[in-house]
């Protein structure tokens, strides 16, 4: 590609099957030294194969590697790391009741005594303007700083490439900002990034080249700057996106409000998790209210709260005039609530039961599937046969596993199901969490027109765009508090991003950097 | 190299073919045992599970079957359920111990009386004192999150010393001239569990434990209590997202356990033993658990296994009298159908493949 800059990782026809899947299929492409390379493709594409083949945590099928000229094939993420290649995973993984430095010993093959290291993590933090003590837990860090404990364990080991997943996922707009000062400047000292998202925009203002895969092949290279976001969003899903289309809001005769919190405070039932404190709004009929927060602020415990899996005192969750907050969750489905949680595989569904079970996990009240104690099996494989139909879920059947599903498929299964009750209340964490372009289109066009329908909903998400583009109104969680409501209309990212707490007091981080 | 490979789905085949594999893996490592002790092994397998139901003495030791199966089958239905759940239950031998002295208490406490209610109360007094044994480690769990295993397991120990108070003390027959051991309720017609078809073995246990099948069939695949078992036990948070509450299913499955081994052991003590004596208990409780999961948690599988077991008990018997194979020999046999059975139910989940080494 590019003849100026000497090539540091060539990838050249690399394969690798799944039973009944071809993650990766004759994948070919290079980055140079110093170069921040995009990895774009749709959940499912085979970005994350393809990067674990280049850590070493998985062996391609067929096909080559070369790293600085030479041969490069790591057996273990070991040898990958002995041969200057970093990982940032999208999930990470750390112990949360050690402090920073604990946790970068543990990746450690030789570790320093435990001050050597602390003052080369004081001083690696300065260098790139990552500020970060050792010395803290990382069950008190926020996602931002976790992430940043991550890129200074590899940082140590002064890697030539650095492969990122998805890090902006769990960072706020500013928080993002601060990122791609220090990746700049790790790339403009000559380490490669190899950097996957699907956010385009992102890669647009940050990388000097694309690879574009689909279905496991790579469809494009590209310089991103030179194109646009919706070229490339082509690319890289195949067919032309239709944005979700609003319709005029109705009104509805003034009620009691469809949801009303007041005052809700309730301790988190998880470890390390967020209590909520005194959080109050309500959501009128036919109001949708979106909620951001990064990951880890009270967004899985007010889901919990709302959906009655916690309970609190009485008055804290209303419908219609109605106290549920001491009520479980099947009085809170009998007014006509219903619920996603984020977690699809063994909080949602069930991953050893069938579809139809699952669809008689929280339609049993809703679509009526009992008679007398007795399940009507055939009315709940009709139910379920038609949330695959109207949500198009790819499965071979209703009788298969929900484990056996891809994600994004048994997302809209779960998404489905709740919308399909005519509820009265939608509460849904993380609507098009994993799930392509397409079907992430789909599935906010079913959340407005279940709104249109009248019903009061509440979406929590990380994903901004899914929240401007159907929410009425926006409030931001964080650290369990929920700032006070304000309409979508003339909201702008930089104010989002000061309502979710700005940069966590990163502001000043590169000001002497 | 061999690899485990996840199935995308449970595979139904192997899920139906491992019990059959699992025994003929027991037959083949049992028979080596035996050659080990120097006995025939072809005879001892024949001896065990041919003889029994086929042999010379088969036509007493066919009614056997039914006797031995009877309480195994009813303790393990009542496990199942709590097993599918993921509540463990290990203390079946002590809630069927209570049973018993519950059961036989009523009975002897009204001795000689004779009413057509004294049965049937001795059996619903039998269920009551399992369900109580079983409430115990059910109480503790939902309230202070103890472990149910140890709970209910060390309780067996307490309803073995209670037993052994009882055969030598408040239940002893008074006539009995200080013999351990209570009266004998075949001679006592309003409290007795004779059997109903001369030879067969057929008492009401028996057919209590095929009811408990029936029944336990119809829960698990239509009714929603059996969903709800099934979904504690495979999706502990999606229950709780589905509603179900967790210390209710604790009491619920521990009680209907308690009380079906309950069942067992008032009927036992009634028809096939006769009194309550130090030795009353010998084993059925904690055999039911591998009768359970030799039975693959269904019921229609417990049932089969039931009378497996029940034959692997009386064809042991045998052998150790015939042949002379050591009892211990015995046990360990029958320890590896459920060695064998929990092994190869990995195929059930996962395939295996081979793989050829050095690819790139």
């Amino acid at each position: 590609m590019t003849a100026t800059k000497p090539m540091l990782l060539t990838v050249q026809g690399v394969t690798k099957a799944y039973p009944g899947v071809v993650a990766n299929a004759d994948v070919s492409f290079s980055v140079g030294v110093g170069e921040i390379h995009a990895l774009l493709g749709e959940n499912g594409a085979g970005k994350s194969t393809l990067v674990k083949m280049i850590y070493g945590l998985i062996k391609p099928d067929s096909g080559t590697m070369t790293l600085n000229g030479a041969p490069y094939a790591p057996t273990a993420p070991r040898a990958a790391r002995g041969m200057g290649v970093g990982m940032v995973f999208q999930h990470f993984s750390l112990f949360e009741a050690l402090n920073v430095a604990e946790n970068v010993t543990l990746g450690m093959e030789n570790p320093p005594p435990m001050r050597d290291l602390a003052g080369k993590i004081r001083q690696v933090s300065a260098d790139y303007g990552l500020p970060l003590d050792p010395m803290r837990r990382v069950g008190d860090l926020s996602a931002g700083e976790r992430q940043r404990v991550e890129i200074i364990r590899c940082l140590l080991q002064d890697p030539k490439l650095l492969i990122m997943d998805e890090p902006t996922s769990v960072l706020t707009p500013q928080e993002v900002e601060i990122l791609f000062k220090t990746l700049r400047q790790l790339a403009s000292e000559g380490t490669a990034i190899l950097y996957i998202s699907h956010k385009l925009e992102e890669i647009r203002t940050l990388c000097d080249a694309a690879t574009i895969l689909r279905r496991g092949r790579v469809v494009a290279t590209c310089t991103p700057r030179d194109r646009t976001a919706r070229e490339m969003a082509e690319l890289m899903v195949g067919t032309v996106i239709t944005p979700p289309e609003r319709r005029a809001r109705r009104q509805w005769p003034a009620t009691a409000a469809a949801l009303q919190v007041a005052d809700l405070s309730v301790a988190s039932p998880i470890q390390f998790g967020t209590s909520l404190k005194s959080i109050s709004f309500s959501v009128a009929k036919g109001e949708i209210l979106g909620v951001a927060g990064v990951a880890g602020n009270g967004q899985d415990e007010l889901l919990l709260a709302l959906s009655g899996e916690l309970r609190s005192a009485p008055g804290m969750v209303q419908s219609f005039g109605v106290a549920l907050g001491a009520q479980g969750p099947n009085p809170r489905r009998r007014v006509g609530f219903v619920s996603a949680p984020e977690d699809r595989l063994g909080h949602a569904a069930a991953p050893d039961m069938s579809l139809v079970e699952n669809a008689f996990l929280t339609a049993t009240i809703g679509e009526r599937l009992t008679k007398s104690g007795f399940i009507d099996w055939p009315a709940t494989r009709d139910f379920a046969e038609r949330v695959i139909k109207s949500y198009d879920v790819r499965t071979p059947g209703p009788m298969v596993a929900a484990r056996a599903l891809s994600g994004g498929n048994l997302q809209k299964f779960v998404i489905g199901r709740e919308l399909s009750q005519s509820p009265q209340v939608v509460l849904i964490n993380q609507p098009t969490w994993g799930v392509d372009a397409s079907a992430a289109a789909a599935i906010r066009q079913a959340i407005l027109d279940r709104a249109a329908e009248g019903a009061a909903v509440v979406v929590i998400s990380q994903d901004l765009d899914d929240l401007l583009e159907i929410a009425d109104n926006f409030a931001v969680l964080n650290g369990g508090r929920l700032s006070v409501p304000r309409p979508v209309q003339g909201l702008t990212i930089d104010e989002i991003g000061l309502m979710m707490g700005g940069a966590h007091g990163m502001e000043v981080a590169h000001a002497h950097a | 190299m061999l690899t485990l490979e996840k199935r995308p789905t449970p595979s139904r085949l192997w899920g139906a073919a491992t019990p059959v594999l699992a025994v003929l893996l027991t037959m083949g490592a049992g028979g080596i045992l035996f050659a080990l002790l120097g006995k025939d092994p072809f005879e001892a397998i024949r001896t065990i599970f041919w003889d029994p139901l086929f042999g010379e003495f088969a036509w007493y030791l066919r009614g056997q079957l039914l006797v031995k199966a009877g309480p195994l089958i009813l303790i393990a239905i009542g496990l199942s359920l709590g097993f599918r759940a993921g509540i463990w239950n290990i203390g079946a031998e002590g809630q069927y111990i209570m049973g018993a002295l519950f059961g036989a208490s009523v009975g002897l406490a009204v001795f000689p009386t004779e009413n057509r209610l004294i049965f049937p109360a001795m059996i619903l007094a039998g269920a009551f004192g399992g369900w109580l044994w079983g409430m115990i480690p059910a109480i503790l769990k939902a309230v202070f999150n103890t472990s149910e295993i140890l709970v209910s397991l060390m309780l067996v120990y307490v309803a073995e010393r209670i037993l052994s108070k009882a055969a030598l003390g408040f239940l002893r027959n008074p006539e009995g001239a200080g013999f351990p051991g209570s009266r004998n309720f075949a001679q006592y017609p309003a409290a007795a569990n004779p059997e109903l078809i001369a030879g067969t073995g057929m008492h009401w246990g028996v057919v209590a434990a095929f009811v408990a099948v029936i029944f336990a069939y119809v829960l698990l695949q239509r009714h929603i209590l059996g969903f709800q078992i099934k979904l504690a036990g495979q999706a502990p948070r999606a229950a709780r997202f589905h509603g179900i509450n967790p210390a209710w299913m604790t009491v619920m499955c521990l009680g209907i356990s308690g009380a079906l081994a309950g069942l067992a052991g008032v009927f036992e003590v009634t028809g096939p033993a006769g009194q309550i004596s130090i030795d009353f208990n010998v084993g059925y409780g904690f055999t039911a658990i591998i009768v359970a999961f030799l039975g693959r948690l269904n019921p229609v599988g417990i049932l089969l296994a039931g009378l497996l077991m029940a034959l692997t008990y009386i064809g042991g018997e045998m052998a150790s009298t015939n042949l002379g194979l050591p009892s211990a020999a015995i046990q360990a046999f029958q320890g590896m159908l459920l060695f064998f059975l929990l092994a190869v139910d990995v195929l059930t989940n996962y395939r295996i493949r081979l793989f050829a080494k050095g690819v790139a």
